[in-house]
């Protein structure tokens, strides 16, 4: 039988470097049912013997409070693992054995990898580890995950703790005598009828009632509702006369003497600290520069401006390779395939398809190159430390900043690695609203059809517009975020409470490992639906052909004139065309409609459809000099449909690619049809308002 | 020795936590970070615009928010 080891351990403790130093790249990224958080799982094997191993949230409770902790200790009590390693960071015993207490109390085999022993022994703290071990009942194991130094020590202790394991060690902790004489009374009540002990100790069960925590109490009330209406009296009883005496409640108290009785263990000789506690650390004085007041936000401009030149620039070499790679496979397809629906999609539907998703490759794996490279080396939380209050303002966390500069906040970005980069936010209200307003930031795809418009209409203040541009897509994205924390996702702010880890220099194992996993799940999961919404999307725009006797009319040397008329005649053409008398409220003709429906697929397809539509056969988004030329002269257009259409282009729905990504970290197709619907409606009713002010004003 | 607001601490002004005065998740996350009565620390530095505020505890160093920092009530010299 392949025992299951589970790690757990505070965030910046060290575990997903262990986890790396034991499986290497043997590991698998996916996630637990129905939530976004990964699951990392790998296998370590160790004289003959194989173990499967899972790398569980980082965690610094056990609370119902946070997603990652309630996974946690789901997969704790449910899966139960043949043991849990627990990472400690012995350079901070302290607050990291409170999770230890909590993973013991859950009643199963444990074993401690006491780890960043060197950091430990730099600041003069030494530990005796035998002695931890004896007061704690369970085995610790010194380690250097960074050097994999005692990993194989870990891995025997671990097999030895799941061979010989006797049942739940019990700490008996106690909690204060107003608790205490609960938890007495509560004990037997549930262990007589077995009251959700399959899972969980008896007095585990009874804290949790004693803590309020709305998790076990509502499986409680599933599992035998008359029961836990008993516990749920004693709870009330205990947190009445709590509030009276102490002004307090039960969760602090337990909390509070968690810590007691960690502090009592420590100071039964465990640590032996030779220097003086509070000397400066290397990472305090990195911050009286990085974080200063005055300096700080420069420095940190720099570096954003860095991360975002580093994933965009560098990108685009291996993204021009792709492109010509998919170029040949199209000339290839061109050449040698006869003329025909067959020909058109595989060249539109699935070269262009494919490409499209491999596309997005290059940039996603150097934004989370950059991403990882800044967030293991601890700099990314003082970014957000930074920028907190700024973004609070607007219902949002400082951890935001990143999704929305790499969406576009600097205008070339892309919101399909933007939206991926919220991952590093924690906060799930925060996160949603950033996932949500991310895609309004002017992503590069945007900038051609801008280019466009204001090369044709304003191509004397190119500047300012591109600047006013810029600023209404953040000021824009802002409000909708802030809107949007006042309406759907209302609610207080997740608590703000952060750790600034010391800073580290991230191991170049570390970083790749992680900006490939999460490369490969895009184009593992969201990739096929890519193609199947490009190939549909492609039907659209072909079917249904245009019939013989109207094609006929069309003469040699009229190809392009008969590409435009194919296309009003398909399906997407004729959205187009129902739909002119709304859109012409925003001054928009049924051309534009076509290019607004293909730039679903990708942004930058609205210059090239809109070519079509106006017969000027293929044209190149980069290269739209002859378009913009026309569209000046165009009769139905003027520089405020430029501007309308300019503004309905910011805020409409996200590009397919993007809502797929939305489906996916928001973890629900929900939110990906609302930002294509809500998006798309902001949008009208802005280039609605813009065009019919601008007419009133006179400036049409 | 008097009893202050955290959010009254000048910047590397020391303290030990007298009181938290939270309840619900607040109190759990302030706790959950190893700040309960009896710690001591130090205020390392506010960012640009104030908040949120850093603290510095023997092994680590925290960051929360004046929102949740009005909750600690602080003994200082």
């Amino acid at each position: 039988m392949v025992h299951t080891i589970a790690l757990a351990g505070n965030p910046n403790s060290g575990k997903t470097t262990l986890f790396n130093a034991l499986t290497g790249a043997r590991q698998h990224v996916g996630n637990y049912p129905g939530v976004t958080v990964e699951k990392k799982t790998g296998v370590y094997q160790i004289d003959g013997r194989q173990f499967s191993l899972v790398d569980l949230p980082g965690t610094y409770s056990m609370t119902a409070y946070s997603l990652e902790e309630v996974i946690t200790r789901d997969f704790i009590s449910t899966q139960k693992p043949a043991v849990v390693v627990d990472i400690v960071d012995a350079s901070n015993l302290e607050r990291n054995l409170y999770l230890t207490l909590q993973i013991i109390e859950i009643g199963v085999p444990v074993c401690i990898a006491l780890n960043m022993m060197d950091v430990a022994k730099s600041r003069g703290v030494r530990i005796d580890a035998p002695r931890l071990s004896a007061l704690l009942g369970v085995p610790v194991v010194p380690t250097v995950a960074r050097n994999g130094t005692g990993k194989k020590e870990l891995m025997a202790a671990a097999a030895q703790v799941a061979d010989t394991y006797a049942g739940p060690k019990n700490l008996q902790i106690s909690y204060g005598e107003d608790i205490d004489t609960a938890l007495a009374e509560m004990e037997p009540m549930i262990s007589r009828v077995e009251f959700l002990t399959q899972y969980y100790p008896a007095r585990w069960v009874a804290l949790k009632y004693l803590e309020a925590d709305e998790q076990i109490v509502s499986a409680g009330r599933r599992a035998d509702a008359q029961i836990s209406e008993k516990l749920g009296q004693i709870a009330d009883r205990v947190a009445s006369h709590l509030n009276r005496t102490l002004d307090t409640d039960a969760e602090s108290i337990i909390a509070d003497h968690r810590f007691g009785f960690i502090k009592s263990i420590i100071r039964q000789g465990v640590i032996e600290v030779e220097n003086e506690q509070n000397r400066l650390y290397l990472s305090d004085q990195i911050d009286k520069v990085l974080i200063n007041r005055l300096a700080g936000p420069f420095i940190m401009a720099g570096v954003v401006f860095l991360l975002y030149h580093f994933t965009f620039a560098f990108s685009e070499i291996p993204a021009a390779w792709m492109e010509s790679g998919f170029g040949v496979l199209r000339g290839l397809a061109d050449s040698h395939m006869a003329e025909g629906l067959l020909k058109s999609l595989v060249i539109s539907g699935i070269i262009d398809g494919v490409g499209g998703v491999l596309g997005f490759v290059p940039i996603i794996l150097l934004m989370f190159l950059g991403i990882t490279i800044l967030e293991d080396s601890g700099y990314l939380s003082r970014v957000a430390f930074m920028l907190d209050r700024v973004f609070k303002v607007f219902g949002l966390h400082g951890s935001s900043v990143m999704p929305f500069i790499v969406s576009g906040g600097i205008a070339g970005g892309c919101a399909v690695p933007g939206i991926m980069a919220a991952r590093t936010l924690k906060s799930p209200k925060e996160r949603l609203a950033t996932l949500l307003t991310v895609p309004f930031m002017n992503c590069g795809a945007k900038l051609p059809v801008f280019a466009l418009l204001i090369g044709a209409f304003f191509a004397s203040h190119k500047a300012w517009v591109m600047f006013a541009v810029t600023l209404m897509s953040w000021s824009g994205a802002l409000a909708v975020a802030w809107l949007l924390r006042k309406t759907i996702i209302r609610g207080a702010p997740t608590p703000f409470i952060m750790e600034l880890p010391p800073y580290r220099l991230p191991t170049v194992r570390g970083v790749l490992i992680h900006a490939w996993e999460r490369t490969w799940q895009y184009i593992r999961k969201a990739g096929t639906v890519i193609l199947a919404i490009s190939i549909l999307l492609w039907a659209l725009m072909s079917f249904p052909g245009l019939p013989a006797d109207q094609a006929a009319t069309f003469g040699p040397g009229q190809e392009a004139a008969l590409a435009g008329a194919e296309l009003r005649h398909s399906v997407a053409g004729r959205i187009g065309t129902s739909l002119e008398p709304v859109t012409g409220l925003a001054g928009f003709d049924w051309r534009t409609n076509i290019a607004l429906v293909g730039g679903f697929a990708a942004k930058e397809v609205i210059v090239s459809t809109l070519g079509t539509a106006y017969s000027m056969g293929e044209i190149d988004a980069q290269e739209a000099s002859g378009l913009s030329q026309h569209l000046a002269q165009a009769p139905q257009w003027g520089p405020l449909t430029a501007f309308a259409l300019i503004v309905f282009v910011m805020f409409y729905s996200p590009c397919f690619v993007a809502v797929v990504c939305i489906a996916r970290e928001a973890g629900s197709w929900k939110w990906a049809g609302f930002s294509m619907v809500f998006n798309t409606v902001l949008a009208f009713v802005l280039a609605v308002l813009v065009y019919q002010a601008g007419s009133l004003l006179g400036f049409g | 020795m008097q009893l202050i607001n955290m959010r009254e601490m000048k910047e590397r002004q020391s303290g030990k936590i007298a009181a938290i005065r939270a309840r619900g998740e607040v109190s759990r996350r302030i706790r959950d970070m190893g700040l309960v009565p009896g710690t001591e620390f130090s205020i390392k530095g506010r960012a640009p615009l104030k908040d949120p505020v850093a603290l510095r505890i023997a092994g680590f160093t925290l960051a929360l928010r004046n929102s949740e920092a009005d909750f600690i009530e602080v003994e200082v010299e």
